[in-house]
């Protein structure tokens, strides 16, 4: 686990060391002269060979410290305290939707197998993975938020709003409720649903096609078949007795569905000027803020495990072999 | 097949449906058939399965299809709607948009099948690699596996393209960088399971050297499940292209890549919608169609 | 079961579509503007070299001169309320307004405005080389800029420099005066407060830092007790909004007052729009081409010319840039001291294709620009591409972020670059300086100016652009800018396009906004809201 983490920091560092992008740059400008130029480069130790500059940091991180932006000239951690929440607000909301109608969808096409809702579904499941992300999110924009104005366009809280809600949380529809503004948390949602949707699209997608194969798997059980030789009514079999089965693994994938939404909101945030950590990342690496790439890094590959455990632990639990 | 009269067609097919066949060819010749039919009665599939051919039509015949080279610029005609003059309207330089939609079916076919070729041979190695041998080697490969499967692919993508400099190749490159580990994973499973096969006892027995066992039969055993596995990450890969070529990092202006061309319309969306709709369009419908096709392959070819 | 799913369905689908947006109007006293401002890297004003800080700044902070924009960008006194110049040029005193006070209460004397001398001098960040060109630095500061009595400022530069280029400069925001007192309270390690002053404001201006958060939005409070007079707007948020097409729909919302980075599409179709109305000023950029003489085929002197003849300025000012860029063929942008008029070029195939056959490449070549990837930068570069290619000159773009872009243009790495400039202060020697005097081209010069970058040596032109700097006679130091203009249009590697035009959009109640031709002259105080 920890050797993943290391792993993933190295491999970071070194793409991000080797990209033809002059972090001097960010610090000072365009304009600097040489002996600015120079003095910044020797504070941000880039004189030192690579490996040294890799070790300082590692050393810095076991303290801790993750240094400071150069972009945002803030310490990364607490960069990280307001981008993370953004983007856990938007992933989280997004898994809700892909759940809500992901699961039930799947279901509908496991109980109709092979025929015409099956293949409806299935096609409508694969939509999911063939929209382009970006497109799907300015179409969005065009039709809900230009043409109908349903909702409300990009940024996560009207200007109006801004100075209302303070961070608490940093999850703003919550912090907007924590003090009551409840006019904010109207606003907070109309600027939250749309990219939620977007990201809930390829989440139904992923928990529709995998609830139909768990429940179908479960279905041919010989437990099934007894309920129903029984007379049990079908949709206790199936509600009742099969997706009570198919429960474990379907948390685990809506759990690996939330992690992929986690680390898969970059372009979305980028169309929806959502102030998240895939954006973070992105923008730091395009202007070799060292720091900030790695704290990054960071956050993403501790969620990647984080998952990773949770759904182990959730399957030794559930699986009645293991209790 | 109550049929007397035995025509030239049944006769064939006899010959594939015959459970006793008289050769090896025949017998490939027959499961290869007995696929296609499964396949076939199969509608969805068979969508993805026209569509594909249709992309490989389009680009193949792309002068002929389209209505006009799609790199002349005609600045005076710009941002004009959709109209028989132009099908898909003409975008911020006056270029018309259905040309450029026409030949950017052969960038994404390049892109796709330099992946692919890049990809598939990477992933089968390190994943047979570690599968068979085990050990140290296996644990090494999965834990470098590991780090490449936790960071975001887009970004890792992004990162290498901004490390080579942009460009079609460098594009594909990158792509393949961050898209090997699931193949690379899979192949693992599959060599595990076959690794302990009777066969392979057997092989080791008569002294063949690893090297050998690997290449030879261990190989050979993952490839359907890794096709299955290819057909459907094309999907993943042209949304991954078109993302690159979004964020202004994929392929180089003036040539018509979907992403980089809905990038351009991005500024005109809420004016000249068209600009970017048709190729977002493009991509879904063919992204789509690799998602059929593969899924309807994985049906008959991967019964696991 | 299937009732359940499709009850599910229906109901989760309707309360999706049933959220109705709240559009909140802009509250009065407040001005809202969507505009750009991820370039922020700092709001201390002697570090801040951005546009966007640097017009931060601007309305925080005041300084001793400033320039009159109704009238020709005259020097006017602002914290100085008179100044002499000795006659052997080379000792200004300025006398200051008294009973001037900053944002803390602390009140502005002769020693804050030594005490922020000093700091930008000693800190000598991106914009510091404008005082210390003047013989300033961090030994000698104390020595030669000195505060004889609360009300007096003296300072004594190293040569007998114009006048005009010395006071010129000291419009720039690096010589603004920060609150000493304040500042010093918040020092860290040594840091001259530089650290804090980042993200908060120590001034006496129009305005002071309420709120900021990076690549967010920052809000300004109007400073009631400002010399000049209580701002008309209470307070001025601006927030970042990358996209053109979003901003342009905040502002016919009304979800903003102002927008401040429309294209010229989205110009084009908010000029309908009864409730909305344009503000224009010219701004000292200079959009160019960079060829750079280490390609062998650029260095040949016909070859320059002949890709100058072969861009279609007209075409890409009428469909490309119309609104926010106007054909301007000079380094000096309108409005500054010494500016020519003059275009000698426009697209002409034949004497392109005359002038490559003369110079041995009647076939064309094939050669690289770096093209950031953002607009109008990319479609000019295609339009310039299309033209080329008319005349056999194969141009491949390089994509790339800007960041990306600019690091191989610093490393003369690239062909061609397409890019923007923009003067550091207002004096005509800031443009002069970087596209004609390159004084070592060896790759250990100290001073990396564009010139150095596109690697063209002109011993003789440095000299004569040097020799200018020390001019009295305005008129006479003007004429002289106008012959390096002239012979620069001739022979030098910069294919010089366009003069940028700011615009912004704002709602029909907003009155009194006024574009001037720096981001230290963008000025917040005389907006009103009706």
């Amino acid at each position: 686990m920890a050797i993943t983490i290391f792993g993933l920091l190295l491999v970071t560092f070194l793409i991000a060391r080797v990209m033809p992008i002059d972090p001097v740059l960010a610090v000072v400008g365009d304009r600097a002269p040489a002996d600015v130029y120079e003095k910044a480069r020797l504070d941000l130790g880039l004189d030192k060979p690579l490996w040294t500059q890799f070790a300082i940091y590692i050393a810095k991180v076991f303290t801790g410290d993750l240094g400071t932006s150069v972009l945002t000239a803030q310490k990364v951690t607490d960069d990280i305290k307001t981008v993370f929440p953004a983007t856990l607000e938007l992933a989280t909301l997004g898994t809700l939707i892909g759940a809500v109608f992901g699961v039930p969808f799947g279901i509908f096409a496991a109980t109709h197998q092979g025929r015409w809702p099956d293949q409806v579904a299935r096609i409508v499941g694969l939509l999911g993975y063939s929209i382009p992300v970006f497109w799907l999110g300015l179409m969005g924009l065009l039709l809900f938020y230009a043409k109908l104005g349903w909702v409300a366009g990009p940024g996560r809280l009207s200007i109006a709003y801004q100075d209302f809600v303070d961070p608490i949380t940093g999850i703003v529809m919550l912090d907007a409720a924590l003090q009551g503004e409840w006019d904010a948390v109207r606003d907070a949602f109309s600027h939250l649903i749309l990219p939620a949707s977007v990201l809930g699209i390829l989440s139904i997608a992923y928990i529709s096609r995998m609830t139909r194969s768990f429940l179908i798997n479960e279905l041919q059980q010989q437990y099934v078949i007894a309920a129903r030789v029984k007379g049990v009514p079908e949709w206790r079999v199936v509600w009742g007795h099969a997706l009570r089965n198919a429960v474990v693994p379907l948390v685990t994938v809506i759990a690996l569905s939330y992690m992929h939404l986690l680390e898969g909101s970059v372009l979305t945030e980028t169309i929806f000027a959502w102030p998240g950590l895939g954006r973070y990342i992105t923008n730091s690496l395009l202007n070799a803020d060292m720091n900030a790439v790695l704290g990054g890094t960071l956050v993403v590959g501790a969620v990647f495990i984080a998952v990773n455990l949770f759904s182990d632990i959730i399957g030794r639990l559930a699986d009645p072999r293991a209790r | 097949m109550s049929d007397t009269s035995v025509s030239d067609r049944s006769g064939w097919r006899d010959w594939l449906m015959s459970t006793s066949p008289a050769s090896r060819r025949q017998a490939r010749l027959g499961q290869f058939y007995r696929q296609w039919l499964a396949f076939r009665s199969n509608p969805s599939a068979m969508i993805g399965l026209v569509i594909v051919v249709a992309l490989l039509l389009i680009a193949a015949a792309a002068p002929l299809v389209a209505s006009q080279d799609p790199l002349v610029q005609d600045l005076p005609q710009r941002l004009q709607p959709p109209s028989w003059a132009h099908l898909f309207g003409t975008d911020a330089l006056g270029r018309d948009i259905f040309s450029r939609v026409v030949y950017g079916t052969r960038v994404t076919l390049v892109i796709v099948l330099l992946v692919v070729i890049t990809v598939g041979p990477i992933g089968l190695l390190i994943g047979c690699a570690a599968g068979y041998l085990g050990g140290w080697v296996d644990t090494v490969l999965m834990r470098i596996t590991d780090v490449f499967l936790a960071f975001p692919r887009l970004v890792l993508a992004l990162a290498f393209v901004a490390a080579l400099g942009p460009g079609l190749e460098n594009a594909v490159i990158a792509i393949a960088f961050t898209a090997w580990p699931p193949y690379a994973r899979v192949a693992r499973a599959e060599t595990m399971v076959i690794r302990n096969a009777d066969y392979i006892s057997a092989i080791q027995l008569q002294g063949a050297s690893q090297g050998r066992i690997v290449w030879k039969h261990v190989v050979p055993m993952c490839m359907p499940s890794l096709i299955v596995r290819t057909t459907l990450d094309m999907a993943g890969i042209i949304l991954t292209a078109a993302g690159l070529g979004f964020l202004g990092l994929g392929a180089q202006p003036p040539i018509p890549e979907w992403g980089a061309m809905i990038s351009a319309g991005r500024e005109q969306i809420f004016d000249q919608w068209w600009v970017a709709t048709f190729p977002g369009l493009a991509i879904c419908v063919v992204a789509l169609g690799f998602n059929l096709l593969g899924d309807g392959l994985r049906d008959v070819m991967d019964a696991r | 079961m299937r009732h359940v799913a499709k009850l599910m369905a229906v109901s989760a689908f309707a309360g999706l579509m049933t959220t109705t947006a709240v559009f909140a109007q802009t509250p009065k006293d407040t001005v809202v503007m969507a505009k750009q401002i991820d370039d922020i890297i700092t709001l201390d004003p002697a570090e801040a070299f951005e546009f966007s800080g640097v017009e931060v700044g601007a309305n925080v902070y005041d300084k001793l001169i400033g320039v009159d924009l109704a009238n020709g960008n005259k020097l006017i006194g602002e914290l100085a309320e008179s100044w002499t110049v000795s006659p052997d040029q080379l000792t200004y005193t300025f006398k200051l307004r008294p009973n001037v006070k900053f944002h803390s209460g602390n009140a502005l004397t002769a020693a804050d405005v030594v005490y922020s001398i000093q700091r930008a001098v000693t800190l000598n960040k991106s914009p510091g080389f404008i005082l210390t060109q003047f013989g300033l630095n961090k030994d000698t500061v104390l020595e030669k800029v000195k505060a004889p009595d609360a009300n007096t400022v003296v300072i004594t530069v190293s040569q007998p420099f114009a006048p005009t280029f010395f006071l010129n400069c000291l419009t720039s925001g690096v010589a603004a005066v920060v609150d000493s007192k304040l500042v010093k309270a918040n020092e860290k390690d040594g840091d001259w407060g530089n650290a804090w002053l980042k993200l908060n404001s120590a001034g006496s201006g129009a305005y002071k830092v309420r709120s900021y958060r990076p690549n967010e939005q920052y809000a300004l409070d109007a400073n009631e007790s400002w010399y000049k007079g209580a701002p008309k707007a209470k307070r001025i948020i601006v927030r970042h909004v990358a996209e053109p097409a979003s901003q342009r729909l905040l502002l016919e919302k009304g979800d903003v007052d102002m927008a401040r980075n429309l294209s010229k599409d989205q110009l084009a179709s908010v000029k309908d729009n009864k409730d909305v109305e344009i503000v224009q000023g010219d701004k000292g950029y200079i959009l160019y081409l960079g060829l750079n003489q280490k390609n062998p085929n650029l260095a040949k002197p016909e070859v320059r010319e002949a890709l100058k003849w072969l861009v279609d300025y007209a075409a890409i000012e009428k469909n490309i840039v119309e609104g926010t860029y106007k054909a301007h063929e000079s380094f000096l942008p309108n409005g500054f001291l010494g500016a020519i008029g003059d275009k000698p070029y426009k697209f002409d195939l034949a004497k392109g294709k005359e002038l490559l056959a003369k110079a041995g490449l009647a076939n064309g070549f094939t050669v690289t620009m770096d093209t950031r990837s953002v607009n109008p930068i990319t479609d000019i570069a295609q339009a310039i591409q299309s033209t080329w290619g008319q005349a056999g000159v194969k141009l491949e773009l390089i994509p790339g972020d800007g960041k990306q872009t600019l690091t191989k243009y610093r490393a003369r790495t690239h062909d061609i670059y397409i890019g923007q400039w923009g003067p550091d202060y207002l004096d005509p020697h800031t443009n002069a300086e970087t596209f004609a005097i390159n004084e070592n081209n060896g790759e250990d010069a100290k001073s990396k100016t564009l010139a150095w970058r596109n690697a063209w040596d002109i011993p003789e032109m440095t000299k004569k652009t040097q020799a200018n700097v020390l001019e009295s006679d305005a008129a006479k130091r003007a004429a002289v800018y106008g012959d390096i203009q002239r012979e620069h249009q001739k022979v030098s590697p910069f294919v010089i396009m366009f003069q940028q035009v700011e615009v912004t959009a704002e709602r029909k109640n907003i009155k009194g906004w006024v574009i001037g031709p720096s981001s230290d002259t963008n000025f917040y105080w005389t907006i009103s809201k009706g």
